[in-house]
């Protein structure tokens, strides 16, 4: 923390010079550097050290941690195709629910969207544990314990406040006129969301999608709790196993490669999406 | 879109009769429920149903298995006294929380002031290197963290030996709640950086500009002018992270894994123990329930505090 005091403290400031000093400020000026080199070396080495450990195997470049990786368990191959069941149902449903729910709170009034909308906020007061103990018995009863189904159906859950309330923004910052005007080319409700408004409201659609992608791919809790067959656990399960399973024998050269498989797709898509992730941070993180 | 420029409708609802328009207000209703229609029975079978289920749950002995459940109201609930390690989780949870609370806060502001005084140039750059970690999952930056401070794998280790010091960063106590710490700030610092960006940029240049002129210098005008009227931001990010350090689980169970000796287990590991190594479902559902109530009284609270503070800045 000193480090950034003293960047500001060193960073120029033409309106207040500062006679007689000059070496003492160039000392401070130096400093500031070093501080920034530390914070970025604490932020990026990590990352960058994972990566190289994954591609090195006894002193030259090598994909056996990899390899070893995948014929981890049940197999990575396993792994990945469960977590992107959960994936892609939770992303899928979070969007249904939340554009058709966005598009009711802001385009019409009905008796109970209050205690609705007061409702599925109060899913975030709500710590997950406490959930998941009554829904590792209430799944069971409607025949969705134990399954990769149950686990994308909480998921969709925990990210409707953020889905919904993101989804109502964006329809209600779409001009009510282009809606209407639709209508009187003939248009039915239905048809007009679909055409109309639903390109308009896309850039908070990805915004929705990103998050849920985000939040499926990486949940540990929920598929820790539901899941009990070792052959649906998803990525993060399956590494923490690597790592706690075997009797304090673990494999870090696979643990590194499942982390950096555990962490592309997220990076990827925040290089890919940076427009849509500061959207979610803006509109949810804050205003929520 | 040709017809964007169309002059809008003239109300048709006063010409009709009232019997029509109610008419038709019940069908909007009707439709608008049927919009709402799958998030209604995703909170009602997901959400209510279960929240409905732990507070029935926390009035019975509930085996996870075998015999069936038999009321023991108010047992549960009278036992949590007796209950030594949840009531040692609970110190270590606050204690936890405080820490990570004030360490995230701090690092966070700097960051950000960090960003929004350095040039344009290396600014982005700056940004993307703090912001990088938060888009990598929590479980995936503890198992990051597992190898980076293990003894055998990590560099750390190494860099250490040099100086001839060594550090057992997860099989002591004070140590184990240090690294947890560090890791939770390298994944979470740039997330909230963000949020305090967001709130710096909201503050009027013109005020810097007069206390400049007055003569403050930056340290000045830091205390004067940016925490203060950043006040709504700093709330919200202290209620983000304290409801979080609450309810605290993954860091722990992955990095340190309650160790050593049950000195990291937070409040929500004890919930987890109760329920699938001690097998009491009932104990466990009271546990969550108490958890439960702490935080959403605590969230009002601290809304309420938000909420006067917003009152305040404008």
């Amino acid at each position: 923390m000193s480090a950034v005091v003293l960047t500001r403290a060193a960073a120029p400031a033409p309106e207040r010079p500062a006679p007689g000093r000059g070496s003492l400020r160039r000392a401070l000026r130096v400093l500031g550097l070093v501080g920034v080199l530390v914070l970025v070396v604490f932020f990026v080495g990590p990352a960058l050290w994972v990566v190289w450990g994954s591609i090195r195997n006894g002193g030259s470049f090598s994909g056996t941690n990899y390899s070893r990786l995948v014929s981890y368990g049940e197999g990575l191959g396993i792994y990945l195709l469960n977590t992107s069941v959960v994936v892609v149902v939770t992303v899928v449903l979070s969007l249904l629910v939340s554009i058709f729910a966005g598009y009711a709170f802001a385009r019409m009034r009905f008796p109970g969207s209050k205690l609705l909308f007061v409702g599925i906020l109060a899913i975030l007061m709500v710590p997950h544990t406490s959930l998941l103990i009554p829904l590792y018995i209430w799944l069971d009863r409607i025949g969705l314990g134990n399954s990769l189904l149950g686990v994308a159906f909480v998921m969709v859950m925990y990210q409707m406040p953020f889905s919904v309330f993101m989804m109502r923004n964006s329809f209600e910052s779409v001009p009510r006129e282009l809606e209407e005007a639709a209508l009187i080319d003939g248009c039915t409700t239905f048809s007009s969301l679909w055409r109309v408004v639903l390109p308009a409201v896309a850039p908070g659609a990805v915004t929705v999608g990103l998050f849920a992608f985000l939040a499926a791919w990486n949940e540990f809790v929920t598929p820790l709790i539901l899941l009990s067959d070792g052959n649906k656990y998803t990525l993060p399960l399956a590494l923490v196993n690597l790592v706690q399973g075997d009797w304090g024998m673990i494999d870090f050269g696979a643990l590194q490669a499942g982390v950096v498989v555990s962490a592309a797709p997220c990076v990827l898509l925040f290089f890919v999406l940076q427009k849509a992730f500061v959207n979610g941070f803006t509109n949810g993180a804050v205003k929520g | 879109m040709t017809t964007t420029g169309a002059v809008a409708p003239p109300r048709r609802s006063a010409l009709r009769s009232s019997r029509a328009s109610t008419a038709r207000s019940r069908r909007a209703a009707w439709r608008a429920w049927l919009y709402a229609a799958p998030a209604t029975a995703v909170l009602l079978v997901l959400f209510v149903v279960p929240l409905g289920l732990a507070i029935w749950m926390s009035l019975f002995d509930w085996p996870l298995l075998g015999r069936a459940p038999e009321l023991n109201f108010p047992e549960n609930y009278t036992s949590i006294p007796d209950n030594e390690l949840f009531m040692r989780a609970v110190g270590f949870t606050v204690r936890y929380t405080v820490i990570i609370a004030v360490v995230l806060l701090v690092l966070s502001l700097g960051l950000a002031l960090l960003i929004q005084e350095s040039k344009r140039r290396s600014s982005g750059v700056l940004r993307t290197a703090f912001f990088l970690p938060v888009v990598t999952g929590l479980t995936t930056a503890a198992l990051l963290f597992v190898g980076l401070l293990s003894p055998s794998a990590g560099p750390i280790d190494d860099v250490l030996g040099w100086f001839g010091v060594q550090v057992d960063f997860l099989g002591d106590p004070t140590m184990a709640m240090v690294s947890t710490v560090v890791m939770m700030t390298w994944r979470f610092a740039g997330f909230y950086m963000v949020i305090m960006l967001t709130g710096l940029q909201a503050i009027p240049t013109e005020l810097y500009e007069a206390a400049a002129l007055d003569g403050a210098s930056r340290w000045r005008s830091l205390r004067s002018v940016t925490i203060p009227l950043l006040r709504p931001t700093l709330a919200l990010s202290a209620v983000l992270i304290v409801t979080g350090g609450l309810v605290a689980f993954e860091q722990f169970y992955v990095l340190t894994r309650g160790g050593p000796d049950n000195s990291t287990v937070t409040m929500v590991m004890t919930i987890f123990r109760e329920a699938f190594s001690q097998f009491h479902l009932g104990a466990a559902a009271a546990l969550s329930v108490v958890v439960l109530l702490g935080l959403v009284l605590l969230n009002v609270l601290q809304l309420r505090l938000v909420r006067e503070d917003d009152g305040a800045a404008s």
